[in-house]
């Protein structure tokens, strides 16, 4: 699609400077500033209430920042026009409710709802059958979303993110529901989104996971960015531990992979 | 994709072909039994082509023309407005027990169109009251999508207890209005309440033409954009819906068809809950093909209500809000045990 941005790497293709979000009188994100580029994967991972999701939902500008910026391809997110940011960017939320028996097939079909009336509208089916290829639901294509199971909605609800065909990819807990091999294939169509040249924001709770696949891990606390950059320098016991409250062992692979972190069980 | 496409063409065409034989059925039976041939030999007369068919009484003609044509023509479009009306709020409520007169907005025109009978507000002839019907909906209908609304999604509970709330406000207003009003009008908000077709006139039936032809063109516009409110408002806006704009405007398209409904007739109940869920049933719930066959099959469904209410009972015409509860009240009970058995019905 835009192989001219995707080239140029200085412009981020998404990026929160300084962000501060405030709920009543207590602040859910303070200064806050992460960014992500073309062909990588980010990782926000963090406790629970850490403010992870609501980083992402300020990414996706679902919720105002108080304070500090947003900007898609160094473009603020508010003169984004809708269309042209839903060709952009596609968002899988965690929500994973369709409000009316749709089949698969058609709430995956809905994630072409961007491009109708353009040129790339040619290749609508084509996109949704490698999209329910990949999430591994072309088998349930015929069936109506909402009698899938909760790793199965998650799939198809990926499947359409992925048909949307976007350079930029916001996924929040998309191995939340899955299991051992499906939460594998996910992060793996992750990697593989960036190797094409998208940017990927995904939010994990499986720190192996993140550790594994992520270019870059934003590590948050309590609303505030504990550790950014590359996975070797900010897994570390010490930091986790402090974060996380609990005592962690980042183990290496045996086999030369990426490390793997446990909690410490006695 | 294919099979899908034959069924939609085939639940049309059953549907067209169901709604002529209801408009003859309906142009034949009633005080006066015409005989097939003296609707067909009127109707081609008045195109200007004279059959032997064309009825030498004058007294046929007048009946057909005056009385039983309006009516006829008026349960179309009421019907098709109701049904569509009710898929649209469905569809913004993310709810299928949504419905203009469950949730009150029905009552709410109907107190508008009150006001403007016991007040004689007339605005170029029938319009006055349309208009005033049209303001009552208009503000039931954002108030039931004000309260009932959470964090994007409407609950079961909340939208049937706002409901509640609105009809009885709007049921108080009518009472206080056929209490000052004169006998006349007293008679026609009693009639409104149960629901007729009786006495509708040709200048009524060009408003609910206009309103009805309207609102269901903007819904169908609409269609393709409440497929994707289906997802979520969240998640449809990253598909690139203007969700906000998109609920304002059919917040407005169904108060323009309700009111248009309910302006004349009175207040029908159910046609826009029991309708949309039968095509949903025959089609899948996505929206052009349901918002153009709820048209069909409301309109449709009225036409044959409304010769129920002038054949069930010799000499007497029933409200045909009466009929339409009969049948739509156990409907709704068999909605809400589907709704409540099912994951999330009641959260």
């Amino acid at each position: 699609m835009s192989s001219a941005r995707r080239m140029d790497t200085s412009v981020p293709a998404l990026r929160a400077a300084d962000v501060s979000v405030e709920l009543g009188h207590k602040a859910i994100l303070s200064g806050v500033t992460v960014e992500v580029q073309h062909g990588e994967v980010l990782a926000l991972v963090g406790p629970n209430g850490a403010g992870k999701s609501t980083l992402l939902s300020v990414l996706t500008g679902d919720r105002a920042a108080g304070q500090g910026r947003v900007q898609v391809d160094g473009e603020d997110l508010a003169h984004w026009h809708h269309g042209d940011l839903a060709r952009r960017r596609a968002v899988l939320t965690q929500e994973n409710q369709v409000s009316f028996p749709f089949t698969v097939r058609d709430v995956v079909a809905m994630g072409r709802a961007p491009w109708q009336g353009r040129p790339e509208a040619d290749g609508d089916d084509v996109a949704v059958e490698a999209a329910l290829a990949a999430t591994d639901v072309a088998h349930l294509s015929e069936r109506s979303f909402p009698s899938l199971s909760g790793g199965e909605k998650a799939r198809v609800s990926l499947a359409r993110v992925l048909a949307q065909q976007t350079d930029i990819v916001l996924l929040d807990e998309p191995t939340a529901a899955l299991d051992l091999r499906h939460q594998e294939d996910v992060m793996g169509i992750a990697r593989e989104r960036a190797s094409a040249g998208c940017a990927v924001v995904v939010v994990l709770h499986d720190l192996s996971i993140a550790a594994a696949y992520a270019d870059s891990i934003a590590i948050l606390d309590r609303g505030v960015l504990a550790a950014f950059g590359d996975p070797s320098d900010v897994m570390t016991a010490e930091l986790l531990e402090r974060v996380y409250g609990i005592a962690v062992r980042v183990l290496d692979d045996p086999d030369g992979g990426s490390p793997v972190i446990v909690p410490v069980r006695r | 994709m294919s099979r899908l496409h034959r069924r939609h063409v085939a639940v049309v065409v059953i549907l067209v072909a169901v709604l002529i034989g209801g408009v003859l059925l309906s142009a034949v039976v009633g005080q006066l039994t015409m005989s097939p041939t003296d609707v067909v030999g009127t109707v081609l007369q008045s195109m200007g082509i004279h059959t032997s068919w064309a009825p030498a009484d004058d007294v046929t003609v007048q009946a057909l023309w005056q009385i039983r044509f309006p009516r006829i023509a008026m349960s179309l479009l009421v019907g098709a407005a109701l049904a569509v009306a009710g898929a649209v709020m469905q569809a913004i409520f993310g709810n299928p027990l949504a419905e203009p007169g469950v949730v009150g907005v029905s009552s709410g025109a109907a107190l508008g169109a009150a006001v403007a009978i016991v007040t004689g507000f007339t605005l170029g002839g029938a319009t006055g009251i349309a208009l005033l019907a049209f303001v009552g909906g208009l503000g039931a209908t954002l108030l039931v999508y004000f309260m009932a609304r959470s964090n994007g999604r409407t609950e079961v509970v909340t939208l049937l207890l706002t409901g509640i709330a609105i009809n009885a406000f709007a049921g108080a207003g009518l009472a206080m209005l056929l209490f000052v009003g004169d006998t006349a009008s007293r008679e026609q908000i009693v009639f409104w309440q149960l629901g007729t077709m009786n006495g509708s006139r040709w200048n009524e039936v060009a408003v609910v033409a206009v309103v009805t032809v309207l609102g269901t063109a903007a819904a169908l516009y609409l269609a393709k954009q409440y497929d994707l409110l289906s997802l979520g408002e969240r998640t449809a806006g990253h598909l690139g819906v203007r969700v906000e704009r998109l609920r304002i405007v059919s917040i407005v398209v169904v108060a323009v068809l309700t009111a248009g409904a309910v302006a004349f007739v009175g207040i029908i109940a159910f046609v826009g809950l029991v309708i949309p869920h039968l095509m949903r049933m025959l089609l899948g719930p996505a929206h052009r093909g349901l918002i153009l066959t709820s048209c069909l099959g409301g309109a449709a469904l009225l036409v044959y209500s409304d010769v129920l209410a002038r054949t069930l009972v010799t000499g007497a015409d029933l409200p045909i809000g009466l009929l339409t509860s009969l049948i739509g009240g156990p409907f709704f009970f068999y909605l809400l045990r589907s709704a409540r058995t099912k994951a999330g019905g009641w959260a």
